[in-house]
């Protein structure tokens, strides 16, 4: 066989005469419970993620809610501090690991493959699988806060409070492999995204016509196959220095508490990052939609994203000031704390300059992009201050700290997935949220969330410390806890507005057309809900605005949108060159398959077998896993993986 | 402007050949990732190596397993490459022969790593010295082991007359697994056994 037997010619048709119901043969899922738990379509597992991320949202706000009621007056007795312990960390571990970047892989996972004009992501089972780890290992680190063993040494997890003569029960083993559990599936999520922003594009879509948004889920995605490992080491060695007497942070025998802080904030500094860049990306890709221009400054937002990240990776002992490191060090990771806003502020000015010299259209999703501006201007200029070291040595582990992770992780994070899901949500359902209860939904979460921890930045300053179960009246603080829990809970009634927004949107929103905001991305060129194969034909795409091209004076840009490729040879899709976007391959796509589901019912009876150390339970899990990775990866005729498969 | 980029009337190659497609750009990532795992692994050992000083260290480790074992795995790897060099140009013969020393290699590999752990006077919870030591190898240990299995897919794949001069992915992407695992080793047996004697 030579290699032109291998090669196609691609049928090219018109969109009008595309084969829709062969390709919706193809593509779709079976219906039922076999196609629940084997289904690929990026699509439903893009919306399974955000559902899923959803839930922890409301089950962290639950969490933060009885601890404002604790917090509300001093000396209040509704928790006893060990329960006000496992709150607060299970709270933590639930927003920044479960909720934030499970919520934008959501978004990510839904609509790459949908804004690069392809029909699936690079590795479809591998998102399957992704989505699983992630469900199972948020379960495995929620039974243990169900039996009394959740984290209870705050988010971070510090040694030697963590170890097992301070802290003998099995909440720290939960945390431990939980977080190992769900490191596999934050890296096989990265991967993907890497690989498919490198190669599953649009023929034309050459590296400077990619939408803005994917730069940001491209770099979070690049920085946790790097920094993730880090983290799951760190907790490696606890659960081994727990369960298996090695010696990596215990004192007495020359262990290092200092390298779980080194190994720990190596990861969560750049996942800071993770959260907040794909965020930023959807400001930046919805924004300018609503200002009715594309955004200021695509390539300088594009290359300050990759900068943010770069220095990220030289911050994180801006988290250990107060450990008594030398002043060189101190210095140096601080001067790299103060460089990082410049990257961070050329996305800020790009979206003020896209409001300045646009036509703003008032909807809720632009109040949600654009509060976000001013909620991001207000959380880095309070992690600009504790950057600088002296500042920090007063305001660490003070509720100082706290405003400004929750300005940066409510204010970066939430505004811009709530706004996005005003943004996309027609896209996903068919359908508009409301307008009306939108608004209400605004502005009730934008002046509980001020009003929930703007005070606190007061408190800091006043010295409350943060994690302590109560205080003594008296000192200053009295009034300030009242205001900020009457601020979460007023936000927690704007959640619920969006909540019942979603509800009712679902059955009695108006229609949405497939491109009811007109924007320009190729997501709006397919309809609303898409079919299962996205595009009817491929795309080819000829600017950065494949859908405004004509309007913008750019005469040379040309998109073929009405007439491209089939594929329908079984599932296909084009690949390309990562740089120009030439078209370089026809992939043979995987269909459905129960490995994805099978892997991840073993690795959780693995993760089991090791809580309870039944070991026999762990090697079967893990056996399990190794035959449904073998059933997956054997070679497919049907998948041109074997000699002498052609193109059929 | 449609232009060079489009697809109309190009002849496109259907599925994966040789490093292109979405498999092999699958590995690097893999390898980015499992290789700043090793990074922090060895961060680790010179964090405490740097704050303990030479006495934090134990007698200084043996070159007798560890070097037949450098070019055991080295030997190995040589054959993979010749095995992965055959398929590219249609030798099926070389394939199977290649992957089979190969993978013969990679369990003496094993063999020898487990008799060295056994002649040694520490333990596991010995000190941090030895915890790190254990940790370390046995992650490396772990993944030569992933890499004998994959191996042994490619060598049952090989055999079954699943790959040919087009279509042999799979193979360049075991191959160059086996090459990282051989990196990774080069730079655990620099850290462990190397250093102590040059400062």
């Amino acid at each position: 066989m030579t290699v032109s037997e291998i090669e196609r010619v691609p049928e090219i048709l018109p969109v009008s005469a595309a084969p829709r119901r062969e390709l919706e043969e193809i593509w779709k899922t079976k219906p039922g419970i076999g196609g629940w738990f084997s289904t690929v379509d990026h699509k439903e597992i893009g919306k399974r993620y955000i559902v899923t991320a959803f839930i922890f949202l409301v089950l962290g706000g639950v969490e933060a809610l009885i601890m404002r009621v604790q917090l509300a007056r001093p000396e209040q007795s509704l928790l006893t501090p060990e329960q006000y312990n496992q709150l607060f960390s299970t709270h933590g571990m639930t927003m920044i690991f479960l909720y934030a970047l499970p919520i934008l892989s959501g978004f990510s996972n839904y609509l790459w493959p949908l804004i690069f004009g392809s029909r699936d992501m690079a590795f479809p089972r591998l998102n399957a699988v992704s989505y699983w780890i992630y469900l199972a290992s948020g379960i495995f680190m929620y039974v243990g806060f169900a039996i009394g063993a959740g984290p209870d040494d705050g988010w971070f997890n510090y040694v030697p409070y963590a170890e097992r003569p301070y802290n003998p029960g099995l909440n720290m083993d939960f945390y431990s492999l939980g977080m190992i559990f769900l490191g596999i599936s934050t890296t096989v999520g990265s991967a993907n995204f890497v690989v498919t922003f490198l190669l599953n594009r649009a023929p034309g879509m050459s590296l400077n016509r990619v939408p803005i948004m994917s730069w940001g889920t491209l770099t979070a995605s690049a920085a946790n196959l790097l920094v993730v490992p880090s983290v799951s080491l760190a907790f490696f060695m606890l659960w081994m220095d727990r369960q298996f007497g090695t010696h990596f942070f215990d004192v007495s025998q020359q262990g290092q508490p200092l390298l779980w802080q080194h190994l720990f904030w190596i990861f969560a500094h750049p996942w800071v990052y993770a959260i907040v860049l794909p965020a930023m990306g959807m400001v930046s890709e919805g924004l300018p939609v609503f200002c009715r221009r594309p955004l200021v400054g695509y390539t300088p937002v594009a290359l300050a994203t990759v900068a943010t990240m770069i220095l990220g990776f030289g911050v994180w002992v801006h988290h250990m000031f107060a450990t008594g490191l030398p002043t060189l060090a101190l210095s140096f990771f601080s001067s790299a704390s103060i460089l990082i806003t410049l990257p961070s502020v050329v996305s800020v000015f790009a979206w003020i300059a896209t409001i300045w010299l646009g036509r703003p259209v008032i909807t809720t999703a632009f109040l949600f992009f654009a509060s976000m501006i001013v909620l991001f201007v207000i959380g880095g200029v309070s992690g600009f201050m504790t950057g600088s070291v002296p500042v920090d040595w007063q305001l660490t582990d003070t509720y100082f700290v706290v405003a400004h992770i929750h300005y940066v992780l409510i204010g970066i994070n939430v505004f811009p997935v709530v706004g996005a899901l005003y943004f996309w949500f027609p896209k996903m359902t068919g359908r508009m949220l409301d307008e009306r209860l939108g608004k209400w939904n605004f502005w009730t979460m934008f002046v509980g969330m001020n009003l929930a921890f703007f005070p606190m930045h007061l408190s800091g300053l006043f010295g409350m410390p943060r994690r302590v179960y109560t205080y003594p009246a008296g000192l200053g603080w009295d009034t300030i806890n009242l205001i900020v829990s009457i601020g979460a809970f007023l936000f927690a009634i704007g959640v619920l507005l969006l909540l019942a927004n979603v509800l009712v949107s679902l059955r009695g929103g108006r229609v949405a057309g497939a491109n009811p905001w007109d924007a320009p991305s190729l997501e709006w060129a397919t309809s609303s809900p898409p079919p299962s194969y996205n595009f009817a034909v491929l795309p080819e795409v000829g600017s950065l605005y494949p859908l405004w091209e004509g309007r913008l004076g750019d005469a040379a840009a040309r998109s073929s949108l009405a007439e491209g490729a089939v594929l329908d040879h079984g599932r296909e899709t084009f690949s390309v060159t990562p740089l120009e976007g030439m078209p370089d391959l026809i992939l043979k796509m995987p269909g459905d398959s129960y490995a994805p589901f099978i892997l991840t019912v073993g690795m959780s009876a693995g993760f089991s077998g090791l809580i309870v150390h039944w070991w026999w339970l762990a090697a079967a899990g893990a056996a399990l896993t190794a035959l449904a990775m073998i059933v997956w990866l054997w070679p497919e005729r049907k998948l041109a993986q074997i000699a002498g498969a052609g193109y059929g | 402007m449609v232009d060079t980029a489009s697809a109309h009337g190009r002849a496109l190659t259907v599925g994966a050949i040789a490093r292109r497609g979405t498999g092999w750009w699958g590995l690097l990532t893999v390898i980015a990732t499992e290789a700043a795992l090793f990074v922090y692994l060895l961060f680790s050992y010179f964090y405490y190596d740097v704050q303990f000083g030479r006495g934090w260290l134990p007698d200084p480790p043996s070159f007798r397993y560890s070097l037949p074992n450098t070019i055991i795995l080295v030997a190995s790897n040589i054959a993979a490459w010749v095995a992965a060099r055959g398929i590219q140009r249609g030798g099926r013969g070389r394939l199977v022969v290649g992957i089979l020393v190969a993978l013969l290699l990679g369990v003496a590999f094993c063999v020898l790593q487990v008799l060295e752990w056994r002649s040694l006077t520490y333990t596991l919870n010995a000190n941090t010295y030895s915890s790190v030591y254990f940790t370390t190898g046995g992650f490396h240990l772990a993944h030569v082991v992933v890499g004998v299995l994959i191996l042994l897919l490619l060598l049952l794949w090989s055999v079954l007359g699943y790959f040919d001069r087009l279509r042999h992915t799979p193979v360049l992407i075991g191959t160059a697994y086996w090459h990282f695992v051989l990196a990774v080793w080069l730079a655990v047996f620099f850290s462990f056994y190397v250093t102590p004697y040059l400062w």
